[in-house]
């Protein structure tokens, strides 16, 4: 058999093999959205938006655990942004080569892979029971701490790939340091940074178990942060379990509308990056 | 001097016409003595002593890592950006040493302007470009920061090809556009000296000669440091010529000099090819 022919045959089964894997995992990811679809389609309704969760047995919607969602998911994201953008800036503008920033970069990485319901105990531990009740802020604070890693992750990656030649050349320019990163470097690297922080915020919309310790739930309409809030992952986690059919149809409505709204955040990071690499 | 009346004052000079009409007394505007320079552990400059004179092009030839875009770079301490490289000796800026610990470096590289090799414009409009180096020692009026702009824009020979989109991304621009639009810049905080790191050699032959016929237009003004590759292209705008060989000065000379009789064999054969 000719060298050639050997090539051709074991190419063909590599090639085989992954649109095979690509297939398998697909595959799922259409199972899952088609379920959630088929499902949760007839819950859209216009009570949806604009009832409360109902006791068992009565009609209602998922507003105040939308509410609930979008304001825990709003202060997290302002609370974690701001920080994981400074982390991220310290480690890729002034830390290089420091071994304080080979720790803290590798702690991050750390939290960046932590599982949710560590940080939902921590912050019950740190919040919940100083104040002696559940409250919306203390599952801000528990989403914000895992926006930070991924957005500290995201920044300094950004970041290095503005070329160095940039800097110099506002360094030489006689510009201060600060400067030369606020004007220069945030600016060539302002997409990629956000498409970080949207992800993050995606990541955060369908977290559960963070939620579960802090926020917990609240089956009225509340704007309280000082108070237990409803959410959406908590009310599908407890509708979904219960044994009536009018709430786990709820559930699987709030289901979809999470699943859309991650999708649109998804959608809109892809296309920020995509215009902005044509812009250039 | 406007630009027009600098360009009919300083034509591109020939090589081969000698460079001695007209010429106003020499004064030494930097006095580089005894540089070495380390990139951690590594020599890269070995006891550097020469001289850059002031309206003059001073061109630095030699082959890959010779050194001559290290020299560069001490000269407006640009390395201090990274840690592990450390220079050592006395340059003297106008009888001032500026190696000299506790300078202010954002000062001193205001006062020393730098265009790089592959031009880097900022992410920002054409304007900005310019007035960011502007704004940051001067607050200037609005029609003063737009004069200023449009003057450097002209210095550079860019004005009429961008006059009417300032507004758009410095990135917009080809790549000869970028590069004058940083020569641009650097002019435009009006500094003493320029720095031009192979300020061409990313551009095409067009865009080479425009650029070298703003370097001769611009020694009426400035003290210039030219880092060049391109052997025609020192003889063609520099005064000066130093050629440097593994992190040292082997010779230093008017560039007439060095392109017809230099004293080193060395350098004859580099100029002449035998060697690069």
């Amino acid at each position: 058999m000719s060298v050639y022919a050997r090539r051709r045959i074991f190419n063909g089964v590599v090639m085989t093999l992954s649109v095979a894997a690509t297939g398998f995992g697909l595959l799922w990811l259409v199972l899952v959205l088609w379920t959630l679809l088929e499902n949760g389609i007839a819950a859209l309704t216009p009570a949806l938006f604009s009832q409360m969760t109902p006791p068992p047995g009565s009609a209602g919607g998922l507003l105040n655990a939308i509410f609930g969602s979008v304001m825990m998911t709003v202060t997290g994201t302002l609370i974690g942004t701001p920080t994981g953008i400074l982390a991220g800036t310290f480690l890729a503008e002034y830390s290089r080569g420091s071994r304080f920033g080979e720790v803290v970069r590798f702690i991050n990485d750390i939290l960046l892979s932590a599982p949710s319901i560590i940080v939902g105990l921590f912050v019950y531990e740190l919040m919940v029971v100083p104040m002696g009740h559940f409250s919306a802020w203390a599952g801000a604070v528990a989403l914000a701490i895992i926006v930070v890693p991924v957005v500290v992750r995201t920044t300094e990656d950004m970041l290095n790939l503005v070329p160095n030649s940039l800097r110099e050349a506002a360094s030489a320019l006689g510009s201060p340091k600060w400067k030369v990163i606020v004007m220069v470097s945030y600016r060539a690297a302002v997409q990629g940074m956000v498409t970080g922080v949207m992800l993050a915020v995606a990541r955060i919309a369908g977290e559960t178990a963070p939620l579960l310790f802090t926020a917990l739930n609240n089956q009225f309409w509340s704007t309280d942060l000082n108070a237990p809030m409803a959410n959406l992952p908590v009310v599908i986690f407890q509708f979904a379990m219960s044994p009536y059919a009018d709430w786990q149809t709820l559930a699987w409505g709030g289901a979809v509308l999470i699943t859309i709204a991650v999708l649109i955040l998804n959608i809109s990071a892809r296309a920020l990056a995509s215009w902005s690499t044509f812009k250039q | 001097m406007s630009p027009a009346t600098a360009r009919q004052a300083m034509p591109i000079s020939p090589p081969d016409l000698p460079r001695t009409e007209a010429q106003p007394a020499l004064r030494h505007k930097v006095l580089i003595r005894n540089v070495d320079f380390y990139y951690g552990t590594f020599k890269a400059l070995k006891n550097i002593s020469m001289p850059l004179h002031d309206r003059r092009v001073t061109a630095f030839i030699g082959p890959s890592g010779c050194g001559k875009s290290t020299l560069l770079r001490v000269l407006n301490r640009i390395y201090e950006l990274y840690p592990g490289q450390r220079a050592t000796g006395e340059v003297m800026v106008d009888n001032e040493n500026i190696l000299a610990p506790g300078l202010d470096l954002n000062l001193l590289r205001a006062r020393i302007g730098m265009v790089f090799q592959k031009p880097t414009p900022f992410p920002m409009s054409i304007y900005d470009n310019i007035a960011f180096g502007v704004r940051l020692y001067e607050t200037l009026p609005r029609h003063e920061l737009d004069e200023r702009v449009e003057s450097a824009l002209r210095r550079a020979a860019l004005w009429e090809e961008v006059k009417d989109k300032l507004q758009q991304s410095g990135l917009s621009l080809s790549g000869g556009q970028q590069q004058r639009l940083c020569i641009a810049r650097a002019v435009a905080v009006r500094p003493e000296i320029l720095l031009l790191d192979e300020p061409a050699s990313a551009l095409d032959p067009i865009s080479t000669q425009r650029i070298e016929e703003l370097i001769a237009e611009l020694k009426a003004d400035y003290c210039i440091a030219l880092v060049t590759h391109n052997m025609q292209q020192a003889a063609r705008t520099s005064d000066y010529t130093a050629f440097m060989y593994l992190g040292e000065l082997i010779e230093f000379d008017e560039t007439e000099r060095i392109f017809t009789h230099p004293k080193e064999k060395h350098t004859e054969d580099y100029i002449t090819g035998r060697f690069g």
